[in-house]
């Protein structure tokens, strides 16, 4: 995958130099800020001899009439975790599934732009979209766990995609990821009891446990704690922590603080635009747009 | 308003004490109170009605369910019979009933001032039938002598059990004095007894009341409801599934919901005369058969079943699918691994309720043929066959008033099904909630 030989490689290179920043090398504190058409960006060095994970051009999403997402192109890095956030209904939860083609399904949403995953167009028409949603997994919003047992619920997505050869093997996948979603210890002796009498916050991380089963690159989460107690969310902050090691995140949050906590770098929206996007330290603690100050300095004080 | 409100208001009070506030919440209160004693009077009239019903079908029927016997000694005498007991004419074993009638009335053996045919309609006419039947299968009873108990006719029947006036004047009674007087001698010495009627299940139709039954209708109506199972659930929930999951909104699907909503609300006779011109006269499937019978039914239950399939689909939570979705499913896969088994019972319970539907319905059936009297259950889905709702039709237009009871008796078999199948579908929900 990563033998990128067509011309979408000359346009991952060609993206890489306007971000990189020769000044900033070696300091992952600096970084240069640059403006290009509505987005702010703050650009650090430190991850430029990295490829991008993702990367999107000029998305621009309708539903109907309804002008949702408007040109925005943010870049995804390989193992990070990447925060959208902004005022509710700018639009995060559309662009993120935009990213794995969750908004596919929607009746009258129109997608243009481009959406790549390792320098391939994902909406390219002979992208299986199946494959799409392998390679990047997704947690919605409210927990959603199929009506079935525990088990069935992580073994549907090896199930459906042959990841394992026999039942040793899927009870192996299906330890591994309660293990790794910290629920095994709670639910190890009801695994067959049904998914959906568990509580919210076992609820979600048993939806974020079923996501990693398939083994993703990238996981999308959106507002994985918004229903969550404070227990229960710092398990999960520290679950994306320990994910981070071996997936790309993105993930859709309010919370300022948890931002600063878990990811490395946020984009914010406002509106269906793209403000400003950069390390985290940098668009919270030094907002440059007058829109992101404002968010920012509402929340923080 | 603004007046009472400033006048009620204590100065300085809170709103919430002021005397407008108060009326506004005891009108508040009068009115949900209207609501649900309106709600209570509307669910006892609904509760009486229903009682009524049950109460007059029970009442009137519950005898229908009982047959009157009557004890009499047989002697299987060798010298009526003879000696093959293969072919032995029936009407002899009409002689060897009357003789035991004969006997239990202290009769002479010949007749001397009555017609001995007035003796043979005290007892059903299936009586030598059964006889002859019994001598068949056990030749070695000629010459033997038993007790037996064997029905009476329809009328004496309808004397014992107090439906029949017998003070009136003979011209207008249905049993003569001399038969009265055999009937109450017949009484009084305890030979008679409501035994109950087994017949109602196992026998088929017959011109008798004492010998009808409804079997060959149980049959002819199972076969059909077997049609309408295997044809119409299958295609429903296709045709359910597609216009949920994959018909693009467009005015084509539009129109084609808009035609499955109005034919479930045609009137079934419209489907029987449809079954007539198409299943009939076209295809030519036989007459009064349980293929033309269940084909017709099948049409009418498919619009129901669509429905029910639908809105069980719909009331699937989207995150399901959603789920299965963001898993790497097609959407094919997400329909059958999350949406369809999880809206199966509703759409199971749909389906019992379109063929209980499909189990009272007469009047298409009645059109396609089935209003002959037909006295075996069918053989195969091209034999002539009949149904319990067709039985009960047929049975509330015969005039032999003995068939007023089996109406009662046979419409309280047909809701027994119903009850079934309703309580099948409830349990089945419940079975399938429980797993989920
Ligand atoms: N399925 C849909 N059909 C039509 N319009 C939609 C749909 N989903 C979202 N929208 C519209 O798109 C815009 C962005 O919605 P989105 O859900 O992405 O906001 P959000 O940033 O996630 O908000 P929140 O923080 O409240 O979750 C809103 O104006 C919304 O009305
Ligand atoms: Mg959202």
């Amino acid at each position: 995958m990563t033998d990128t030989t067509t011309e979408m490689d000359g346009n991952v290179a060609e993206l890489r130099n306007t971000v990189r920043d020769p000044k900033g090398q070696g300091d992952p504190k600096s970084y240069r800020i640059s403006k290009d058409g509505e987005t702010t960006r703050h650009e650090d060095a430190a991850w430029a001899d990295k490829d991008l994970k993702m990367y999107t051009r000029d998305v621009h999403v309708h539903y109907g009439d309804n002008h949702a997402i408007k040109g925005v192109s943010v870049d995804v890095r390989p193992n990070e975790v990447l925060a959208l956030m902004g005022p509710s209904g700018c639009g995060k939860s559309t662009f993120l599934r935009c990213l794995n083609r969750m908004n596919d399904p929607v009746p009258n949403a129109r997608i243009d732009g481009t959406i790549a995953l390792e320098g391939e167009n994902i909406y390219d028409k002979d992208y299986d979209v199946v494959m799409v949603r392998l390679r990047i997994g997704m947690v919605a919003q409210a927990p959603n766990p199929f009506p079935k047992s525990i088990y069935e619920n992580i073994a549907f997505g090896p199930r459906l995609h042959g990841l394992t050869d026999g039942k040793e093997e899927l009870d192996e996948v299906v330890e591994n990821s309660l293990r790794r979603a910290g629920l095994w210890e709670e639910v190890k002796d009801q695994l067959h009891q049904p998914g959906t009498n568990l509580s919210g916050g076992q609820q979600q991380r048993l939806c974020i446990a079923r996501a990693i089963a398939n083994e993703p690159e990238v996981i999308l989460m959106d507002e994985p704690c918004s229903s969550l107690d404070p227990v229960s969310t710092n398990t999960i902050e520290e679950l994306i922590m320990e994910l981070k090691k071996s997936f790309t995140v993105v993930i859709v949050t309010h919370d300022m603080q948890q931002a600063e906590r878990v990811s490395d770098r946020v984009a914010y929206f406002h509106l269906g635009d793209l403000v400003e996007v950069g390390p985290t330290n940098a668009v919270i603690r030094d907002a440059q747009d007058q829109r992101t100050k404002e968010y920012v300095s509402g929340h923080i004080g | 308003m603004t007046d009472a409100t400033a006048q009620g208001s204590a100065p300085g009070g809170r709103r919430i004490d002021s005397d407008a506030f108060r009326s506004r919440l005891a009108t508040r209160r009068r009115k949900g109170a209207i609501l649900k004693y309106s709600g209570l009077i509307a669910i006892c009239i609904a509760l009486a009605i229903l009682g009524t019903l049950l109460f007059s079908i029970v009442s009137q029927g519950w005898q229908g369910f009982l047959r009157t016997n009557v004890e009499l000694e047989i002697t299987y005498n060798e010298e009526i019979i003879g000696g093959d007991a293969e072919d032995i004419p029936s009407g002899a074993f009409q002689e060897i009933a009357r003789n035991g009638l004969q006997k239990a009335l202290g009769l002479p053996p010949e007749a001397e001032d009555y017609d001995p045919s007035d003796l043979n309609a005290l007892i059903s006419s299936g009586v030598r039938y059964d006889l002859q039947q019994a001598v068949r299968d056990e030749p070695e009873l000629i010459g033997r002598t038993a007790q037996l108990s064997v029905p009476v006719s329809s009328t004496m029947d309808m004397a014992y059990k107090g439906k029949l006036n017998l003070d009136v004047d003979e011209g207008r009674r249905q049993l003569s004095n001399q038969q009265l007087e055999w009937f109450n001698q017949l009484q009084d010495d305890g030979r008679l007894h409501s035994e109950f009627y087994w017949g109602l299940f196992s026998n088929s139709d017959s011109r008798s009341p004492e010998l009808a039954g409804l079997w060959a209708g149980i049959v002819g109506s199972f076969v059909m409801i077997g049609i309408v199972a295997a044809f119409a659930f299958p295609i429903a929930v296709a045709a359910a599934v597609y216009l949920e999951e994959f018909a693009p909104k467009n005015r084509w699907t539009e129109l084609v919901e808009v035609n499955i909503n109005n034919l479930a609300a045609v009137p079934s006779i419209i489907f029987g005369l449809l079954g007539l011109a198409v299943f009939l006269n076209t295809l030519g499937f036989p007459r009064s058969s349980p293929l033309a019978g269940g084909a017709v039914l099948v049409l009418m239950t498919l619009p129901i079943i669509i429905i029910a399939a639908r809105s069980a689909l719909r009331s699937v939570p989207p995150s399901y699918r959603d789920g299965a979705l963001m898993l790497g499913a097609s959407r094919n896969q997400a329909v059958m691994k999350t949406v369809l088994p999880t809206a199966l019972p509703g759409m199971l319970t749909g389906t019992i309720i379109g063929l209980a539907q499909a189990l009272g319905e007469t009047a298409p059936l009645l059109l396609i043929g089935m209003q002959a009297f037909v006295a075996a259950p069918p053989e195969g889905i091209n034999d002539t066959a009949t149904a319990i709702p067709v039985q009960i039709y047929l049975w509330a237009n015969a005039p032999e008033r003995g068939f007023a009871e089996k109406t009662q008796a046979a419409i309280m078999v047909l809701l027994m099904f119903l009850l079934i199948m309703n309580a099948t579908a409830i349990i089945l929900r419940n079975r399938f909630q429980k797993r989920a």
